[in-house]
């Protein structure tokens, strides 16, 4: 499962790259790839919000879940779960309720 | 050039109908909603039965809008409750259902049209007020208090939404003969009509002007604003 929103994830922002709405070096998106937050996170926060309804959209088109991922607890954890591509997808997965194997 | 996508609220009856009707004739795929169903249809409209304080069914409504039509072009938040009573007359339950359907749902709109704009970085949203907001009209504190959110929803949104290349305006209107009013004593409504600048009823056409003057792509470079009819300010 986590692959698959891994997936998910990457794939959205090569869409968004392609159209303008990041600059990320294109062989530069994957699991580790940063997003928000720290030292390395390069989206700011509109971005990041642009980022979530993508992905929130791309997980009701291929998985029929409606799902919403900046919660008021996720929004106030200490580490944010928006650091990088593979804590996005934990917590996705933690929101969903799926198994991450 | 594609057919606007016109989503409006309400649309079952009065002015709901009337703005999808006005926008049909010119020539926008109009989609709605409303509790129950209308009597009425079109080759170029969609309905959706739903009520608009159910998150759930108006997330599943705009997942169907996104996969059926790709995306939205206007939103027109009309739905919305009255409740005529004395404060000291009215139940919780009324509150309740006053902030739901008008503050609640109006945001609940907001919010899924705008993620679906977002994506075209384009897109006008119209919410509805009321001139009673600015007249403080006594009768009316939870209509009132709930329109007062609406505006406030408006401003706030506005500047949120602008980056993103949406517009969000509301709409004033005075009184308009509608289910709406029915239950408002005649006296009451020839008060109300008289604080006006321009004293006479509202017309459903009044309010489609400024609609449309919202929706125009000229207007592009007006958010945040609330317009009130007949001269009230």
């Amino acid at each position: 499962m986590k692959d698959q929103i891994i997936n998910l994830i990457v794939d959205t922002l090569q869409e968004m790259n392609q159209s303008g709405e990041f600059t990320y070096e294109t062989d530069t998106i994957h699991g580790d790839t940063p997003l928000y937050g720290g030292i390395e996170g390069t989206l700011d926060s509109l971005g990041l919000v642009k980022l979530i309804v993508a992905v929130e959209q791309g997980i009701q088109d291929r998985l029929n879940i409606t799902v919403a991922l900046a919660d008021q607890k996720a929004l106030s954890q200490t580490r944010t779960p928006f650091r990088n591509v593979h804590t996005l997808a934990d917590h996705a997965i933690n929101v969903i309720g799926m198994d991450a194997t | 050039m594609s057919a606007p996508i016109t989503l409006i609220t309400g649309t079952r009856k009065g002015i709901g109908q009337y703005l999808a009707e006005h926008y049909l004739r010119q020539g926008h795929q109009v989609i709605g909603c409303s509790r129950t169903a209308p009597d009425w249809q079109h080759e170029n409209y969609c309905h959706f039965l739903v009520d608009v304080t159910d998150e759930a069914a108006v997330q599943q409504m705009f997942a169907e809008v996104r996969r059926r039509f790709g995306g939205l072009d206007n939103l027109i938040n009309n739905a919305g409750i009255a409740a005529m009573n004395h404060s000291l007359l009215t139940p919780i339950a009324t509150v309740r259902q006053v902030l739901e359907t008008n503050v609640i749902g109006t945001f609940l709109f907001c919010r899924e049209a705008a993620k679906l704009m977002q994506v075209r970085r384009k897109g006008h949203i119209i919410n509805f007020s009321t001139v009673a907001v600015p007249l403080n009209l006594e009768g009316e504190s939870v209509y009132v208090a709930s329109k007062a959110a609406v505006e406030g929803l408006t401003r706030v949104l506005a500047r949120e939404f602008a980056p993103l290349g949406i517009t969000v305006n509301t709409i004033g209107p005075v009184p308009i003969e509608t289910d709406l009013i029915r239950g408002v004593p005649a006296k009451k409504i020839e008060q109300l009509v008289a604080r006006q600048a321009l004293p006479r009823l509202g017309k459903a056409e009044d309010v489609a002007h400024v609609a449309d003057f919202f929706i125009n792509p000229a207007s592009n470079f007006i958010t945040g604003q609330i317009i009130y009819l007949g001269g009230v300010n």
